[in-house]
């Protein structure tokens, strides 16, 4: 039984020695490398993409339920009577998409509207190549830089962001590109912050060793997840917040705030252009929920040691912690209203980098205290030390949003 | 020469010839962009993935924005037929000199020939070990011009209160 | 692998581009592109002399580009925001149009 399960847990790994064994007999020498870069390639194109499908399906169904509504419900398979409970949607806009007319303003910067979509889709799937979907499953080991990587690759979209914003010559696409830039610069900060004390307490950049570093036994049953700590409890939210502003997900949804300025940057793009633009946006999220889980949430490691849990495979670990987050990123999108664009800038400044700061003394207190002080009081101190500046900043930022006065026109 | 290191050497010096002589300013950022992924490239071919990485994270994704920020905020009023260059000749054919200088020194002497001796290994562990020993007096300088620098460029751009 | 004077003639090229357009550019931004472009093709060549060096395991090059890196950022930061308040009490960003030493 266990035999069969370790077996199930390897299955895309021994698939693709299988494959590249009978490859190498066919092929020529350079192309092999070619050929196993294609192979660990095609898995994320054909998962994460169909995981965008069916989320864009399952968030409308699920906004239509917190609305009060019933949401998509009608597209199945074509000709017959099975309707899938809508779950064809997808498949319908897909199609819409494609042949819709592509129209590029005239007065538009030709070449780098073209380029836009292309630069930023091209770095949100790079950032995929260093996350470990499962035991033995990275597409790139990079054992001295892999967090590096991710955010450097990861910044590069802003620039994305720009282009499309600026070669559209619309104010609205300016307006929306400034907001986003601004936004996503304010929030790397944050995002970074938080990740170090990952860093700090692992001691590797490299996202398998970080995955590893959670593998230790706690109480004969439970996974030492960072999740399990003062600093990692609070590091896990805060880096959560910056991952929405980051994705540009409500309430922090400014840049492309439709009852504000249309669809922001992307509004002078139709057809599979902005198909592509939503693509990225929501593979940008499920990377940064990725990134989330590595760090924080065990990667592809099961809660607990028991039997029945390390019998599911590990990429199987990692996809459903993934959904579970994105079920809550539609859930706070369903529920949350969104930030003012000076509420924005003041949070991140005024209260995510104090706060990740602390959490990084509150870490390295942490790690010098490990085995000499007893486990009560290490808790107790950092949950005291995160406590009373949350409430002390949360108390300053409330009172600095004030009161809002409505003036109506008489 | 390999192939790799010709195709990455040809990509960045063509970018940076776009982005000091494009017309279109925002055009010359990018390409400019262009320019410090291709010497990212570059520092991975040497091994130098930290810094390569580090590049492409101060660069590519700060300071390119600041450039382009500052070109938004400066939005020339200047006559669009007025050349965008001064004296071009003079300063082109000081850069040719200069260049026939260094690549002739770079040709003529032996260390030129020099091949590379096997990768090291360089661990990100012993970068940091030696960031906090044997270079702590520049790393607080740094982090002190850095903080001066992010200081001063506030108080600079902030507009004055009053005047105006 | 490429030999060493590869990549010391990508690196001169660099810094004369940089070096061109500095000098002969209009605008201030312009110029301070090129300065950066010179400053990343010293970069190269501490690089590719760590490289090449007989003991790189001391790291001495790196620790220099990362230093350099840092202070590159710095100068951007400071350079533009000298740059935009030029412009405000200019309004041009033309270096040859800002002669004036009285504010």
């Amino acid at each position: 039984m266990a035999e069969f399960f370790k077996a199930l847990d390897q299955f895309p790994v021994t698939l693709k020695h299988w494959l590249m064994g009978h490859a190498s007999g066919v092929l020529p020498e350079w192309a092999l490398p070619l050929v196993s870069a294609a192979l660990s390639i095609t898995p994320i194109l054909a998962v994460f993409p169909l995981m965008f499908a069916l989320t864009t399906v399952i968030e409308r169904k699920g906004l239509g339920r917190i609305q009060n509504r019933i949401g998509p419900n009608r597209v199945g398979i074509p000709l017959t009577d099975i309707r899938l409970w809508g779950f064809g949607q997808f498949i319908a806009d897909g199609i819409k998409s494609l042949i819709k007319e592509d129209v590029v303003p005239r007065a538009a910067d030709k070449v780098v509207h073209f380029l836009a979509p292309i630069a930023l889709l091209i770095p949100v799937l790079l950032t995929y190549s260093v996350l470990p979907f499962g035991r033995n499953m990275v597409p790139l080991d990079l054992p001295q830089t892999g967090l590096l990587f991710f955010f450097a690759v990861g910044a590069s979209t802003e620039l994305s962001v720009f282009m499309a914003g600026w070669s559209s010559r619309n104010k609205y696409s300016l307006l929306g590109a400034m907001r986003a830039i601004a936004q996503m610069v304010s929030y790397e900060i944050p995002l970074i912050l938080s990740s170090l004390t990952v860093v700090m307490m692992a001691g590797t950049l490299s996202l398998t060793g970080i995955v590893e570093s959670q593998a230790d036994v706690r109480f004969g049953f439970l996974h030492s997840w960072h999740l399990f700590t003062p600093w990692g409890f609070v590091g896990f939210l805060l880096f959560l917040t910056a991952a929405a502003a980051e994705a540009n997900r409500t309430p922090f949804d400014l840049p492309e705030a439709e009852s504000e300025i249309i669809a922001g940057y992307f509004t002078e793009y139709s057809g599979f252009k902005f198909a592509i633009f939503f693509l990225a946006e929501y593979l940008g999220l499920f990377a940064m929920c990725g990134l989330g889980i590595t760090l924080f949430l065990g990667g592809w490691l099961s809660p607990v040691n028991i039997a029945p849990f390390t019998w599911i495979p590990s990429w199987c670990w990692f996809l459903g912690k993934l959904s579970a987050l994105i079920v809550l990123f539609i859930w706070l999108r369903g529920t949350l209203p969104r930030l003012r664009t000076d509420q924005l800038m003041g949070f991140a400044w005024k209260f995510l980098l104090p706060m990740t700061l602390i959490n990084l003394v509150v870490a390295a207190l942490w790690h010098m205290s490990g085995g000499a002080v007893h486990v009560v009081i290490r808790w107790g101190v950092g949950f005291a030390m995160l406590a009373i500046p949350y409430w002390l900043l949360g108390r300053g930022f409330e009172a600095s949003v004030g009161k809002r006065i409505y003036r109506y026109a008489n | 020469m390999t192939l790799p290191f010709a195709i990455i050497a040809g990509l960045t010096v063509g970018s940076a010839i776009a982005a000091m002589s494009l017309r279109n300013m925002v055009h010359c950022a990018l390409s400019l962009v262009l320019t410090f992924a291709g010497l990212a490239g570059l520092y991975l071919q040497l091994n130098a993935e930290f810094v390569g990485f580090t590049q492409i994270l101060v660069y590519v994704g700060a300071v390119s924005i600041l450039i382009v920020f500052a070109i938004l905020l400066t939005r020339s009023t200047e006559p669009k037929d007025e050349p965008s260059t001064v004296t071009p000749w003079a300063g082109i054919s000081v850069a040719v000199g200069a260049f026939l200088t260094m690549a002739l020194a770079v040709l003529a002497s032996p260390v030129g020939k020099r091949l590379a001796a096997p990768a090291p290994e360089v661990s990100v562990k012993t970068l940091g070990q030696k960031l906090m020993t044997d270079y702590v007096l520049p790393l607080e300088v740094m982090a002190l011009l850095l903080t001066a620098a992010m200081l001063g460029a506030v108080i600079i751009a902030m507009r004055e209160k009053e005047g105006k | 692998m490429s030999p060493l004077w590869c990549y010391l003639t990508v690196s001169a090229l660099l810094f004369c581009i940089g070096l061109a357009g500095a000098l002969t550019r209009r605008n201030a931004i312009m110029v301070l592109i090129g300065i950066e472009l010179m400053l990343n093709a010293a970069n190269l060549n501490f690089i590719a002399f760590w490289r090449f060096s007989e003991h790189p395991e001391t790291q001495t090059g790196l620790m220099f580009a990362l230093f350099s890196i840092a202070i590159a950022a710095a100068e951007a930061a400071v350079g533009l925001a000298l740059i935009i308040t030029i412009y405000r009490h200019f309004r041009t960003a033309n270096v040859d149009k800002v002669e004036d030493m009285k504010g």
